[in-house]
């Protein structure tokens, strides 16, 4: 569950006051916005990775407002992806659990799962350089889910890829978010994103985030043709 | 419509008088000896190669010390803002404009205070005040390289990092410094290339005493004070190959913002 309760955070002389929003445990929670309204510093909050000015941010029931970043148990995956150039997915796939000390057997088991889970066991001995925009974004969603977080926070995962890998990266997020039973808030500024993948979605307006009913934004968006992946 | 040719005559012809000045430079030197009197020189005179030998060790140790003061502080100047963060830049700036012999100069006053006052007697006219010498001037370039370095690598992927779990050492080595590898490469060698022309910091520093704390630049002077022309310009070719090659290796790593 994401809590964020009065929440007041400053980005040079972009300020953000008295932000009150929940995610509900194990729901998909999408953020919409125009750009520049505040999601990322929003996001950002969430992670650890911009200190916050007041309130308070509470992920599966703890209070994280003050925790590091590694403390906080989430996962996060950035706009492009954010991967390690020197590295290669499996590496990538298995950094944050070598970080933690897991033995190489329960590393490999882990890694295997993963690389199923999101399709990229072929690519495993690959480096960043050269993987499309689709498999860069399935690399950094394995490596933010491969530790098991509670939470798992995406800044626009998708505003990069064509519609064909966008469309396959729906099904893939939705699944991935069920079999790992995370709680999860992405961010877009895409009604039919929002529409396709949230069961809980929010509106940041005017500094403010409010609720939309499911019903109202899926009202909003044109019907979508699916495409295999 | 007017001919744009003599515009880019102008700037041809500018650039070109330039570009030939520097390779006749170069070929009027390797044009003015032979590779055999080269190697003679070199051969036949303990005191050349004494200085071949100190300039290869002292640049060496030279890189290798800016490129460890360089990284820490081209990462935080890279990627921190702190109040005086202006004056310490132009404070790092200031080895770069100051004149070489005034570096020197600084340092020998610098020693006469305590604590380097301490151990002056081990380090002025010694080898390390060549090492020292060498080390205020090529560093400030190592700096400046490993900053333009960080600021060119993304902080999204060490910000990932610390939230999969790293401390912001464990990222810093694990993440930063793989992604910044060949700027640390980039770094180092202009810092040994910077060490091995310095000489007039050493010069007032270290002395110009032979076999001792000379180094190829100061051999170059002494040899053409004593009228040894061709000795003088044995030790600048052997100057221009090294120099070559650094920039040939640093042009590999990319390196066309340093400063080289």
């Amino acid at each position: 569950m994401i809590e964020v309760q009065n929440l007041c955070v400053r980005a040079g002389t972009f300020e953000l006051r008295d932000v009150c929003f929940t995610v509900p445990q194990g729901r998909y929670g999408v953020l919409m916005g125009r750009t520049g309204c505040g999601k990322t510093t929003i996001l950002e909050s969430l992670a650890g990775l911009k200190p916050v000015t007041g309130g308070a941010v509470r992920l599966m029931g703890m209070d994280v407002t003050h925790l590091k970043p590694a403390e906080r148990g989430i996962g996060y995956v950035p706009q492009d992806g954010a991967l390690f150039s020197r590295m290669t997915v499996r590496e990538h796939l298995a950094f944050a659990l070598r970080v933690r000390k897991w033995k190489e057997t329960r590393i490999g088991e882990r890694v295997s799962e993963l690389a199923e889970l999101l399709g990229i066991a072929p690519l495993l001995a690959r480096k960043p350089q050269g993987l499309s925009g689709g498999e860069r974004q399935r690399v950094a969603l394995g490596r933010a889910l491969s530790f098991q977080p509670g939470i798992l926070l995406l800044d626009e995962p998708l505003s990069a890829l064509d519609d064909e890998t966008r469309s396959a990266m729906y099904d893939l997020l939705q699944r991935a978010q069920r079999h790992e039973h995370v709680t999860a808030l992405h961010i877009t500024h895409s009604h039919d994103e929002a529409s396709r993948l949230g069961d809980c979605l929010l509106r940041l307006e005017s500094g403010q985030v409010r609720e939309v009913p499911l019903d109202q934004a899926r009202g909003n968006v044109t019907p979508h043709k699916a495409v295999a992946p | 419509m007017r001919s744009d040719a003599p515009f880019y005559a102008v700037m041809i012809a500018l650039s070109a008088f330039y570009v030939f000045m520097i390779v006749a430079m170069v070929a009027a030197d390797l044009g003015y000896t032979t590779p055999d009197r080269l190697l003679s020189v070199i051969v036949d005179s303990p005191y050349i190669r004494q200085s071949i030998r100190l300039s290869l060790i002292s640049c060496t140790i030279t890189a290798i010390l800016s490129v460890w003061v360089a990284v820490p502080i081209g990462y935080l100047m890279a990627r921190h803002r702190f109040r005086g963060k202006a004056l310490v830049d132009t404070i790092l700036d200031i080895p770069i404009v100051l004149p070489p012999l005034v570096v020197g100069l600084s340092l020998l006053i610098l020693f006469q205070y305590r604590p380097f006052a301490w151990i002056a007697d081990r380090v002025v006219f010694e080898v390390p005040a060549v090492i020292l010498a060498q080390f205020m001037v090529a560093c400030a370039f190592s700096v400046r390289t490993m900053r333009i370095a960080f600021e060119q690598i993304s902080p999204r992927p060490e910000q990932v990092a610390l939230t999969l779990g790293c401390t912001r050492n464990q990222a810093f080595w694990s993440v930063v410094l793989p992604e910044a590898r060949g700027g640390v490469l980039t770094a180092g060698t202009l810092a040994w290339a910077r060490a091995l022309g310095e000489f007039g910091p050493i010069l007032i520093f270290a002395g110009s005493m032979r076999g001792n704390t000379e180094v190829l630049p100061t051999t170059v002077f002494l040899e053409f004070q004593a009228g040894n022309l061709h000795e003088a310009l044995a030790v600048s070719i052997v100057m221009i190959i090294v120099a070559m090659i650094v920039l040939i290796v640093t042009r590999m790593f990319g390196a066309e913002r340093s400063m080289l």
